[in-house]
């Protein structure tokens, strides 16, 4: 229990939380227009493996971000093709470019470098970390906020940015609109199909920040199977935030909590495999007590 | 009247699938390796190569039907779980343990085994759809997180009990008496393949001659005119959950105690998505069940041998899988075809009736 | 009056698979009027207004506004033409404020952000200037039905909407709210607005409307004057029918009480009561007719009585049992088949083939101790069922939706009339199917008559129910205001005043019902 009471523990809760909160905001911007995006967990290893790979290979940071960047949105946009033209089920879909990510990406590495699994010849740049003034010099507080990876800071301040863009934005009330009503949507003019193909972007966006913060910040090299779920863990995060993405921040930091707990026990020498469970267990607790609760919600609002 | 018609259009778009996906891995193949054509040899006739190769295909296509069979039951409800996959894994681990832990005669111990196995196939096949129940928690999520869940606790059970401390990471090994024992000399084909045939019809059965089957279908296909026609829509549900999840865990227990003698599943083993792509390419028939899966094992096993030559990666194979169960699953895939063929049939309809209405 | 704004010329729709939804449809509407359109269900009426505001395609025939001939691609093309349109089921955002349903893709901004408060002050403005009161800042789905049919109508005038269409407006109101919204209504009036109503209700019409065009069979039959034509007649004009049904019925005794149904109590989730305190009963070997508007409880009625929902309180007797207390499997069970009101919806798998839509009701009459479908039984079952009610099939395997909805509705009926069933629920028969399918269905009805059986129908065909009922009950507010035993001496006019509740029988004859 004594771990709670260390400021590495809380520090660590933010940087397990960060993946899967830019993987959460990108569920939820595909949510909320009414598309169910399967596919973060692939677009997140595509994004992950480029960002490495053209990193490595041109030498600068920035240019492996941005082919990270672009290769994961690209993923998502084949989805959302898929998806809205070619009226696949989006769910199959989603599972078949995972599918096809998880292997290519092995694949590709192989291809490329020689390499089995592990991005081992290629020397990636990495994200830095950043102290923030003022706020580092603040006690624990400092200790357990500053010094981030700046990929960290930038998930919370998008989860805000999200908060108002869908919230008071003319392109957050199309989304909304779209989501809940396509037909009210389509009856005052707004283009559905277009909206959609909006909102998957910037979720193919989302999600690829979320995996280059993976294999350069995270930790600072690829490796297969390293998004581990984290893409699906999205898909339960954002139901319990229900559309909101404080509440997603929120969410996110709860599986953080899982995660830090898990890394503590590690190093603490239990079974790595007992306590890698703790923080899926962990999201799907408290994944069914939030249905829980909305149910009960929806149906006291019912009821009125 | 009694003449049935073929579906020719379904199967046309998978073939035109399949061959989209196989010109493109060419492609792919010809530009990373070295010497394409003797790559291409390899990954297309390789599995022909030796005995040994060719009974590959037929040994790893087992656990491919059983997910298949588990995803064709507990899909067709409409309720889209992957508990398969826990129940496959936790099958496993159920089987290994009974395999170290317990000492029975052979014949009565591959019995138990398969027996505990389904039975824990069945009760994390419940999982999903119980909490759907009761709490509102979609399924899809659910059932992916327990497939993380599942395998770091499998895997610890295992550690815990019956890690082999010499070698760190398998367990000891199994008892002899519960081995499925090898049926073709020179090859790890194993008896399971009887097995497996036996699912393949019981499910087959179940499927399309129980009265179970045709209520399982009839609530996937319309869960309202279900309930109007007087069927038990939820008992039917939660039926073909458990029904489901024991077929993946008696093939999670077949798997471990016919290739392997010791638990050697030390990464998250998943079967889904193959089991997705092989009812697609089955039409969700549970009689191609197994022409598919040897498809799938073939060209699994082709990539394998391919790969052994050193410069292509034998992952190719989940890109083909991807396309080919992306095109499959898109309404719009050769969508004209389709269309013309239903108007064809509306036409034929008229002139019967038309026909009629002249007598 | 003002001079005509809206004029329609020949107007013809046909949908793909050549169901004629509207043919040769003529009337025209003055500025500043408010112009009915009546007619029974699948007259017509939705289609015509589909094509007035772009959302189907015209097939054939010119729309005039203002003398000039238009054509719309979509609904934005007819927005800004001004016809605005509030339909049924509302085009609301439930989450949205009433204020950002209202501005929706119009918003106001100041640079990035939506400026609410001029959203808010636009809209109580309108809200203000045509006395349609709106909570502005209240979210869509926390308001009235009647706030938001309001909402919907200022979205069209916000739009710049001069004639507004109402598609069946008070379907989902409470009593007060439509003499709220007519009023409403009668003040735009004034303002010079538009408005064509569409309507089945005809009190409502007599009240508000000054012109009305009849509908029927996706034909006009004409136009007239509100102050013109009494209640009756506008009744007359709508189901009146060209070709009489008539039939010779057997002469069959009618047996005791077979099934009752005692105090039924429903209340929507609307919190309209739609079951109010409802008896009846059946006597073995009878036709039972059910008559009334539509959305009088009929429906709900059946639903209940065949287990498809679940009453609030009262009961249902049948063979020493109470139904309501059943599964719907155990009902039929019991004895009772049903022909439910939506044929795609409840009646059949439209994916699924023949066989398996009309063997899903009696798989267990085919299932073996084994628990084993008995496939050679159930394709005989079927091919028998197909070949006595003459569904028009290439085949057993055939999916069922690529049959006519004849067809699929003779499939329906062949399930139902096989189940060996004492008592058999009709909800609308013959809805929508061509006269060849309605007659042999007609034929079949007679036929279980023959034998016995008991049958409660409920129909908005008046015709259909003075030729096969040996009783009619009229519902009114889920209640039986009125029985008539002589079937045959009952006119369209008797049961108008009936169904609109313009006449109500003694409470000593309703005990008997």
């Amino acid at each position: 229990m004594e771990m709670f009471l260390k400021l590495d523990f809380w520090f660590t809760v933010f940087r397990c939380a960060t993946p899967v909160l830019f993987a959460t905001m990108a569920a939820m911007i595909a949510d909320r227009s009414g598309i169910l995006n399967l596919g973060m967990e692939g677009a997140m290893a595509i994004a992950s493996l480029s960002g490495v790979l053209a990193s490595g290979f041109s030498g600068n940071l920035l240019v492996g971000g941005f082919v990270g960047l672009f290769c994961g949105t690209l993923f998502t946009m084949i989805l959302a093709y898929f998806i809205m033209n070619m009226k696949a089920n989006q769910v199959i879909a989603g599972i078949a470019m995972n599918l096809a990510a998880s292997g290519g990406s092995i694949f590709a590495l192989y291809s490329i470098t020689g390499d089995k699994n592990t991005s081992n010849s290629i020397q990636s740049k990495a994200f830095p970390s950043v102290e923030i003034p003022v706020l580092k010099d603040i006690p624990v507080l400092g200790d357990i906020l500053s010094g981030h990876n700046v990929l960290t800071y930038l998930a919370f301040i998008l989860a805000i940015v999200l908060f108002i863009v869908l919230k008071k934005t003319k392109f957050g009330f199309k989304v909304r609109a779209v989501g809940e009503s396509p037909e009210a949507a389509e009856s005052v003019g707004i283009k559905v199909h277009r909206v959609r193909y909006q909102t998957m972007f910037l979720s193919g966006l989302l999600a690829s920040f979320g995996g280059i913060y993976m294999s350069m910040g995270y930790i600072n090299r690829w490796t297969a199977g390293m998004i581990a779920g984290r893409g699906y863990i999205a898909l339960a995060t954002n139901a319990m935030a229900a559309g909101n993405s404080l509440l997603g921040m929120f969410a996110s930091l709860l599986y953080g909590f899982g995660s830090s707990i898990a890394i503590y026990l590690q190093n603490m020498n239990m079974d790595p495999y007992m306590v890698t469970m703790i923080p899926y267990l962990a999201i799907i607790v408290f994944y069914v007590l939030f249905s829980l609760y909305y149910r009960h919600k929806n149906k006291q609002h019912e009821s009125l | 009247m009694k003449k049935k018609k073929k579906d020719w259009y379904g199967v046309i778009r998978v073939l035109a699938a399949v061959a989209l996906a196989f010109i493109i891995a060419t492609i792919i193949i010809a530009i990373v390796a070295e010497d394409p054509a003797t790559a291409l040899h390899k990954f297309f006739l390789g599995p022909f190569s030796t005995k040994r190769n060719f009974f590959n295909v037929i040994e790893s296509m087992i656990p491919l039907v059983f997910a298949a069979l588990a995803i064709n039951i507990m899909h067709k409800s409409g309720l889209f779980s992957m508990a398969a996959d826990s129940a496959f894994y936790m099958a496993g681990v159920t089987a290994a343990s009974i395999a170290i832990g317990c000492k029975l005669p052979a014949g009565v111990h591959q019995v138990v085994i398969i027996l505990a196995g389904a039975l824990v196939g069945g009760l994390i096949g419940l999982i999903p759809v119980l909490i759907k129940k009761f709490c509102g928690a979609n399924e899809l999520v659910v059932s992916l997180m327990m497939g993380y869940l599942f395998f770091n606790f499998g895997y610890w059970l295992i550690r815990e009990f019956f890690i082999d401390i010499a070698n760190g990471s398998y367990s000891v090994k199994f008892e002899k008496t519960a081995s499925l024992g090898k049926m073709i000399q020179g090859t790890n084909t194993h008896y399971g393949v009887l097995i497996m045939i036996v699912a393949v019809i019981l499910v087959w059965i179940l499927m399309d001659k129980s009265k179970f089957g045709r209520e399982l279908k009839i609530t996937g296909a319309n869960r309202r005119f279900a309930k109007y026609a007087g069927i038990n829509v939820g008992g039917v549900i939660v039926g073909s959950q458990f029904v489901g999840g024991a077929v993946a865990g008696a093939g999670g227990a077949v798997e471990m105690i016919g290739m392997y003698s010791k638990f050697e599943w030390i990464i998250s083993v998943s079967y889904v998505w193959d089991g997705i792509l092989i009812n697609l390419l089955a039409s969700t028939k549970p009689l191609f069940i197994p022409l598919a899966a040897f498809f799938i094992s073939y060209i699994r096993v082709g990539a394998t041998v391919m790969s052994r030559g050193g410069d292509v990666d034998a992952e190719i194979v989940s890109v083909i899988q991807g396309i080919i169960i992306l095109l499959v699953a898109s309404e719009r895939f050769l969508y004209t075809m389709k269309k013309r063929q239903e108007e064809k049939e509306a036409l034929e309809n008229q002139l019967i009736e038309d026909k009629k209405a002249e007598e | 009056m003002g001079k005509e704004i809206l004029r329609v010329e020949n107007l013809t729709k046909i949908y793909p698979g050549g169901t004629v939804a509207n043919y040769k449809i003529n009337f025209s509407a003055d500025e500043g009027e408010i112009h009915a359109l009546v007619g029974e269900n699948g007259a017509g009426k939705s289609t015509l207004m589909k094509m007035l505001f772009g959302i189907e395609e015209v097939t054939d025939g010119k729309i005039f506004l203002r003398g000039e001939e238009i054509h719309f691609a979509n609904s934005t093309d007819a927005i800004a033409h001004g016809i605005g349109m509030v339909q049924q089921h509302m085009m609301l955002v439930p989450s949205l404020t009433v204020a950002e349903n209202l501005v929706l893709g119009i918003e106001h901004t100041t640079g990035l952000f939506v400026d609410k408060k001029q959203n808010v002050k636009d809209t109580e403005e309108i809200s203000e200037k045509y006395n349609l009161k709106v909570d502005a800042d209240k979210l869509v789905r926390d308001i009235s039905i009647g706030m938001k049919q309001k909402l919907e109508i200022l979205k069209t005038m916000y739009r710049g909407a001069k004639i507004i269409i109402l598609d069946e407006p008070t379907a989902v109101l409470a009593p007060q709210e439509t003499e709220e919204l007519f009023e409403q209504l009668l003040n735009l009036k004034k303002d010079g607005y538009t408005i064509l109503f569409i309507s089945h209700k005809l009190n409502e019409v007599k009240y508000l409307c000054d012109r009305l065009t009849v509908l029927k069979d996706g034909k006009s039959i004409g136009t007239y004057n509100v102050s013109d034509v009494t209640v009756e007649e506008i009744s007359n004009l709508m189901v009146g029918r060209d070709i009489t049904l008539s039939y010779d019925k057997d002469e069959t005794e009618i047996g005791d009480k077979i099934l009752t149904v005692d105090h039924l109590n429903f209340v929507d989730k609307f919190g309209t009561k739609k079951l109010d305190d409802l008896s009846f009963s059946l006597r073995s070997g009878e036709v039972l007719g059910i008559a009334g508007i539509e959305g009088n409880g009929q429906k709900e009625a059946m639903e209940i009585l065949t287990g498809n929902m679940k009453c609030d309180s009262g009961s249902i007797q049948f063979k020493g049992k109470d139904l309501t207390k059943l599964t719907i499997g155990k009902i039929r069970d019991t004895g009772i088949a049903h022909v439910p009101e939506d044929r795609n919806l409840d009646g059949s798998a439209p994916q699924m083939s023949v066989r398996d839509n009309i063997s899903a009701a009696s798989l267990k009459k085919f299932t073996n101790k084994f628990k084993l479908l008995d496939q050679k039984k159930i394709d005989e079952y079927c091919e028998e069922s197909v070949e006595k009610f003459k569904v028009k099939t290439s085949g057993l395997n055939s999916m069922i939706k690529s049959l006519s909805g004849g067809n699929v509705q003779k499939a329906i009926v062949a399930r139902e009339f096989t189940q060996d069933a004492d008592v058999i629920v009709l909800n609308q028969p013959t809805r929508g199917v061509d006269v060849g399918a309605m007659e042999f269905i007609h034929k079949k009805i007679l036929e279980m008559r023959s034998q016995k059986k008991s049958m409660v129908m409920v129909s908005a065909d008046l015709a259909e129910l003075q030729a096969l009922s040996d009783r009619i009950i009229v519902f009114y507010k889920g209640k039986v205001v009125g029985v008539i035993d002589d079937v045959k001496q009952t006119t369209d006019k008797e049961l108008g005043l009936y169904m609109l509740g313009l006449k109500q029988d003694s409470k000593e004859k309703l005990m008997e019902a």
